[in-house]
């Protein structure tokens, strides 16, 4: 009974102070999060932010230089013994000469108190193919199948590294509608993902790494707006970059040259204010930032202080 | 004991035509070309293909546990190793599944030599056969291990050539091919350490030869605590992508 206060009490997953590094490079240099239990968060960043590595730590396949790691208030270990955690990882395939049904039987039958077969197929939708061989999937039909692994302990926390990476637009569709349906069902669910659209869309909180740190975490609209930024970009000589900082929808402007370059929160208000106030402005383009322009917003340059 | 894992452990063992047929043929039909073609020759009075067979049997059994390797090379590659460490399996019951698997191919191994053995009129007594394979089982102890710890530190890439060379060397000094060395004198004292040694000892009580003597116990009983705890060491360590 212990453990059941444990797991309703204790946060879902506690990071304190992480840090890793491999050789000469920090790979995590201080992360801190807490996910309560029924939160489905996204870990959002480009490739080498750090996700995987902070995600193995918290699996217990990796362990910090320093800091501490906590889920359900167990160690990683602790809470794999008792099937509390089920994961996808984001490298990996299936083993050989199974079939689907098969497989899960074997990976269930590890577990003190798996999940019904038959429940986790249906929810992960591979009724079709679970009498099929493993090697005989498509990409997605393989990663709807390691969701299904993931599930058979019947886990309270389900982490996702990755897991649309080499799926076709279909096939992310039916594996997240999957995922939905899981996190619906109360489990704590934590993502991986280098795609804004799936954070801001399948999650409730993004936490956002980059260069090992977490350099934003807030509610999925919230980061949308500081990541989501469009640039406008003009040749308008003549004009101060500060004095365009007060155009409507505009967050900050810099000089390039002839050029002002315009990072706006509403680029069709923007617009629209600045041929008003500017009709002489010429050759404007809009484009939607990247994710990796947002970060080098929020993490790089000078910028980076007036925009956080 | 999970009897449900073990089941399906097995089960692919047998499913992997590929591995079955290459760890289960190659003994055979070298059986097969050298018995085969000297059916009536003799050996210090014993027939040539009782011999044959007798080393056969161990360089066969020897292969199908290191062989073991491979398929656990494969696994990781995939990226199970990691798979299996977000599970409560502990690795002695992680090893046990993967020793029964070899188990299982060193026996068909040697029930597929008899059958052999019996078309070309090899004549056996129950009590060799029972010496043989308790002896046997003993000895092939160090070469699970083996195959585990190779399995687990090499690619699917780089473990052929692991497994090819590196194997047949120490088959070769250890006898498995024919008698290395004579009966003193440095080869015979550097064959004599090898466990492959004494598993061709184990093999060749099948044709009255005597069992172990003290030193085999003992060179078998190292070789099987090294390479275990190699194994397991090479196991633990065992979670990075690889």
């Amino acid at each position: 009974m212990t453990t059941m206060n444990t797991l309703t009490t204790a946060a879902g997953i506690r990071l304190t102070g992480l840090t890793k590094t491999f050789g000469a490079v920090r790979a995590i240099d201080g992360v801190d999060l807490v996910v309560a239990p029924g939160e489905t968060v996204a870990l959002l960043g480009p490739n080498g932010a750090g996700k995987s590595t902070t995600i193995d730590m918290m699996l217990g396949l990796n362990t910090p230089d320093s800091g501490d790691v906590r889920v359900f208030g167990m160690s990683p270990s602790d809470a794999v013994k008792i099937g509390a955690i089920g994961a996808m990882l984001q490298t990996g395939q299936l083993i050989r000469d199974l079939k689907v049904r098969e497989l899960l039987e074997m990976m269930g039958s590890l577990y003190p108190n798996p999940a019904s077969i038959d429940g986790v197929i249906e929810i992960t939708g591979i009724e079709g193919i679970a009498g099929r061989m493993t090697n005989k999937l498509s990409g997605g039909e393989t990663q709807r199948v390691r969701a299904a692994i993931a599930l058979i302990s019947n886990p309270d926390l389900l982490v996702l590294d990755e897991p649309t990476v080499a799926m076709d637009v279909e096939g992310r569709h039916v594996f997240w509608n999957s995922i939905r349906n899981i996190a619906a069902s109360g489990k704590t669910v934590l993502f991986a993902t280098h795609y804004l659209e799936e954070a801001d869309t399948y999650a409730d909180r993004i936490v956002l790494m980059a260069r090992g740190r977490i350099v934003a975490d807030g509610p999925a609209t919230e980061i949308k707006a500081t990541v989501g930024l469009r640039t406008i970009r003009a040749t308008l000589p003549g004009v101060d970059a500060v004095a365009l900082n007060s155009i409507a929808g505009v967050k900050v402007s810099e000089r390039r040259g002839d050029s002002v370059v315009l990072h706006c929160l509403d680029s069709d208000l923007a617009i629209r204010a600045l041929l008003a106030a500017y009709p002489a402005a010429s050759d404007i383009e809009i484009a939607g930032a990247g994710l990796e322009q947002a970060f080098l917003l929020l993490t790089g340059d000078q910028n980076a202080e007036e925009l956080s | 004991m999970n009897f449900t894992y073990l089941r399906y452990e097995l089960l692919r063992t047998i499913r992997n035509r590929r591995f079955f047929v290459f760890s289960l043929g190659f003994p055979l039909v070298f059986f097969y070309l050298i018995a085969g073609a000297n059916k009536n020759a003799q050996l210090g009075g014993i027939p040539f293909a009782t011999y044959y067979l007798a080393g056969m049997a161990s360089f066969g059994t020897m292969m199908a546990m290191v062989s073991n390797g491979g398929r656990i090379a494969g696994e990781r590659s995939v990226g199970w190793n990691r798979q299996l460490r977000l599970t409560p399996m502990s690795p002695r019951a992680y090893f046990r599944a993967k020793v029964a698997s070899s188990y299982m191919m060193a026996l068909i191994t040697l029930v597929l030599l008899f059958v052999a053995g019996a078309t070309l009129g090899v004549h056996l007594t129950a009590p060799h056969i029972l010496e043989m394979l308790g002896l046997v089982i003993v000895g092939l102890i160090p070469f699970a291990a083996l195959g585990i710890f190779i399995g687990h530190k090499f690619t699917p890439d780089s473990i052929g050539p692991v497994l090819g060379g590196g194997v047949s060397i120490l088959a070769f000094i250890g006898g498995a091919w024919g008698p290395v060395g004579g009966t003193h004198g440095f080869m015979h004292n550097l064959s004599q350490v090898t466990p492959t040694y004494w598993l061709v000892q184990a093999g060749h009580t099948l044709v009255g030869e005597q069992a172990w003597s003290g030193t085999g116990w003992v060179v078998i009983a190292v070789w099987s605590i090294v390479l275990t705890a190699l194994a397991a060491r090479a196991y633990r360590n065992d979670t990075k992508r690889v």
